[in-house]
């Protein structure tokens, strides 16, 4: 006997998702999940994008990390909120995972909610958390070919920072090939090349980001 | 990279139907994946004895029905199938916007008795 069943394997995350998106969006949040490999720049984004914004926006942070509290300890030195998920071995979050860490957090006195996700380049882009904003760096280091080596991540991001620009000089990366590459794969992709560093090229990137969550913030009162 | 949880939820749509159905056994799954998730089949049908072992859908085949990359060009309002995941219209040379196959994983239809 046949049986049809057509119900997709990620329904359960993405049904958590959506209920994840509405709290975000009744509370004029911008949640921000932030994907990039192991050492690309994930935590040093976060820091540097406090830095700029504190006093402008206000900002919560969850940290997810697959053991360990050392980002979120790093993070705490800011003064701003700070949830850790450790997932215990899971190369990813899930929505059911940030929906508990919201629990910890004052949804209404936040603007901008940044999610710093597990180091990877794959699995990360296959789980959406509810977030409005999708953020994925690239570093110099990693070279110029990764957009065809970990298409979905590339495909599915609204922003992609160019981080280490700073290393420019000593690699063969070529910034231009990368360009042409992702606007073949993601027309719509905003980058921004940077150096966490130097600081070069942040403050149009943390200008972009304020006029986001102000975005954010005039939808919610309309 | 994640296909033993996604193993497992497969597992759990199949059992629940299967019990809904009152399947003695499950012969097959029938699953659409599509190209741009980054599942690996043979690691998901790997992990289907373990994951099974002791139910009713243990030792039931997993077949794979995959689905291309396909995009649309809003300009030539036609269908195309990508390549290397680049976006550009083969006739016109326009990028397109918008991806309408490729990310599906889907339990379709079990077989059982």
């Amino acid at each position: 006997m046949d049986i049809r069943i057509l119900e997709g394997v990620f329904d359960a995350n993405e049904r958590i998702a959506s209920e994840n998106e509405a709290l975000f969006r009744e509370n004029g949040v911008l949640a921000m999940n932030l994907m990039a490999s192991p050492g690309a720049g994930k935590t040093s984004l976060v820091s540097r994008t406090l830095e700029m914004l504190s006093g402008k926006v206000s900002i919560g942070v969850i940290e997810g990390d697959i053991a360990s509290s050392v980002d979120a300890e790093k993070i705490k030195s800011y003064g701003v909120p700070v949830v850790q998920i450790n997932t215990g071995g899971a190369c990813h979050l899930d929505a059911a995972m940030i929906r508990e860490a919201l629990g910890h957090l004052d949804l209404p006195s936040l603007d901008l909610l940044i999610i710093e996700n597990v180091g990877n380049l794959v699995c990360p882009a296959e789980f959406n958390l509810g977030e409005g904003l999708r953020v994925m760096i690239l570093s110099v280091a990693e070279g110029h070919d990764k957009p065809l080596k970990y298409p979905l991540m590339f495909s599915q991001s609204h922003v992609l920072l160019v981080n280490k620009i700073d290393l420019l000089g000593m690699s063969d990366f070529d910034v231009g090939t990368l360009r042409e590459t992702v606007r073949r794969m993601n027309p719509a992709m905003v980058i921004f090349e940077v150096s966490c560093r130097t600081g070069e090229g942040l403050p149009a990137w943390a200008e972009w980001l304020e006029r986001m969550v102000r975005e954010r913030k005039n939808q919610q009162r309309m | 990279m994640h296909e033993l949880g996604v193993t497992e939820s497969i597992a759990g749509i199949v059992l629940r139907h299967a019990n809904m159905n009152g399947a003695r056994r499950v012969l097959k799954v029938n699953i659409k994946l599509g190209e741009l998730t980054g599942i690996v089949d043979r690691y998901v049908s790997f992990y289907w004895d373990m994951v099974t072992k002791d139910t009713v859908a243990q030792g039931a085949e997993l077949n794979f029905v995959k689905v291309p990359t396909v995009a649309y060009c809003n300009r030539c309002r036609e269908e195309f199938r990508i390549e290397e995941y680049d976006l550009t219209c083969p006739r016109c040379g326009e990028v397109a916007s918008d991806i309408i196959s490729g990310r599906e994983f889907v339990v379709e239809s079990i077989e059982i008795e």
